[in-house]
């Protein structure tokens, strides 16, 4: 199987426990992803913690139009995915897929850790799952 | 700055009209409009009116006349409606013009919006891995709120309920069929936890409100209602909006407090003093938090209100008189502009088979949409 490439290049650190990146505002604050075209000259690249909380969730029960590149070639084929808030504690609150986890099993502000999961066919992308006991 | 009253409204029914343009259902709402005072189109002023999709307004003076008046195209997504009105309202009040019009039209194609990041100022992998729907939003914000609430799964069902109960009452209603809660709850699922009986869909429609100062309601003896306040808000820091890929830690304020606060001081009046209301209802759990962001109750105490029918017609407050966004679909640049239509004719009492009982006096108007900004209206009879 061919590598796959990260969605975006600069979405995480390319490290063995890669980080989610995010910025620092002048002001100490922690946003993600970091903004794009001038309002990024101020802020500084910042790898986010890789352990959070649930801070909310959903299912996506149907094929979203384009953009969307997910792995489905319609909806013949296509696979519900959870996706959620994961609230890094002190920094931000990222939104994110949540992968390894059925929607009976997410609950309001459970441990979740960071993963790096396969995409389409040429892609993967960052994701969080239920932290492992 | 004197009062301003509308004398006259028209619509365009909502849902889906074949070969008919979104402009052109509003020009259909804006002679309804005329025909509702009893005035021509060269008797009016000055115009403001838009779409998000249907192209501009000022186009309309080719079907409705070249009498030359100045007409403002309003283009500001979810809050086009709020801001043409607010616009028209500033313009008679101001003393400027005496008839001033306010109108919104769209007509949008089938299925959930599909927004694209960069227009969003979003990197494009938002888009690409499946996070950038408005219907994940409304999903993640009520999911949430049940949790930290106490808020069921029956009574997001039990809004939807009313919403079809209250659209199969409307003319200009799309779906005028009532729906049952089991229906409803066991539908398939969109987002969980909302069914697809709990959304509204993009639909189309077109609605004509004509304003007018006191001295020219009186002249033409026209069936006048007082707009006591109008208040548009954007997104303050660290809120929680749609399309946001990261969210402050520390918890914001919301536009739509922002704007019911504004409204509420401008008219003198509190949520007490509210007879009827049209709340921002994109789905079920919308209706539920705009319940208590604008003022209406404390977070929680919904279960209780829609267990006990309040926000029914003949409730203590009733809301959605007309099915909402749930039974007309959302023509984005129509929509905000519906609720006031149905609170002026809930005000003069020509509601019908939906009419609030005991001639209301006093009704409220909300509407919510991207990117995080809220309309108020506030009517007094």
């Amino acid at each position: 199987m061919a590598q796959l490439a990260p969605i975006d290049p600069d979405l995480w650190t390319d490290e063995a426990e890669p980080r989610l990146i995010g910025g620092k505002l002048p002001s100490g604050q922690t946003v993600f992803p970091i903004p794009l075209g001038e309002a990024a000259k101020s802020v500084e690249r910042y790898p986010l913690p890789r352990n959070g909380t649930l801070w909310s969730w959903t299912r996506q029960d149907f094929l979203p139009k384009e953009p969307y590149e997910g792995p489905s070639t319609g909806p013949h084929d296509f696979e519900p995915y959870l996706i959620g808030y994961v609230e890094l504690p002190g920094e931000v609150i990222v939104e994110t897929r949540i992968v390894d986890a059925k929607l009976e099993d997410l609950k309001l502000n459970m441990p979740m850790e960071f993963c790096i999961v396969p995409f389409n066919a040429s892609h993967e992308t960052y994701a969080f799952r239920p932290e492992k006991k | 700055m004197s009062d301003v009253y509308i004398i006259g409204a028209g619509i365009h029914p909502f849902g889906r009209t074949e070969g008919r343009s979104g402009r052109d259902q509003g020009v259909f709402a804006v002679r309804e409009a005329l025909k509702d005072v009893g005035i021509e189109w060269d008797q009016v002023e000055c115009a403001y009116g838009g779409s998000a999709a249907g192209g501009a307004a000022d186009i309309m003076v080719n079907d409705l006349g070249l009498s030359g008046l100045p007409f403002i195209n309003v283009m500001n997504g979810c809050a086009t409606g709020g801001s043409a009105l607010s616009s028209a309202q500033h313009a008679v009040a101001s003393g400027a013009y005496d008839i001033a019009l306010a109108t919104g039209f769209d007509k949008h194609p089938r299925g959930a919006f599909n927004a694209q990041p960069a227009e969003y100022g979003l990197p494009e992998w938002y888009g690409q891995t499946g996070m950038m729907l408005t219907t994940q939003f409304f999903a993640l914000k009520i999911q949430r709120y049940m949790q930290l609430h106490g808020i069921s799964r029956e009574t997001l069902g039990r809004v939807a309920e009313k919403s079809f109960r209250n659209g199969a009452k409307t003319d200009h209603a799309w779906r005028r069929s009532e729906i049952d809660l089991e229906t409803i709850m066991n539908a398939p699922m969109i987002n969980d936890p909302l069914t697809k009986f709990m959304f509204c869909s993009p639909s189309e429609g077109g609605v004509a409100l004509i304003l007018a100062s006191e001295k020219k309601m009186k002249e033409l003896g026209a069936d006048g209602v007082k707009i006591a306040s109008v208040a548009v808000r954007s997104r303050p820091p660290n809120s929680f909006e749609v399309f946001q890929a990261g969210v402050s830690v520390e918890e914001g304020g919301k536009p739509t407090e922002l704007a019911s606060k504004a409204a509420y001081e401008i008219a003198g009046l509190g949520p007490d003093d509210i007879d009827v209301a049209q709340l921002q209802d994109t789905e079920s759990g919308a209706e539920i938090m705009h319940m208590a962001e604008n003022g209406f109750c404390k977070d929680g105490e919904q279960e209780e209100w829609l267990a006990n029918g309040w926000t029914n017609t003949d409730g203590k407050l009733p809301v959605n008189t007309d099915g909402g966004c749930i039974a007309c679909g959302e023509p984005i640049g129509a929509s905000g502009l519906r609720q006031v239509y149905e609170n002026v004719q809930q005000l003069r009492g020509r509601g019908g088979e939906r009419q609030v009982p005991n001639s209301p006096k006093t009704a409220y108007s909300h509407v919510y949409g991207a990117p995080g900004l809220s309309g108020v209206a506030i009517l007094q009879r």
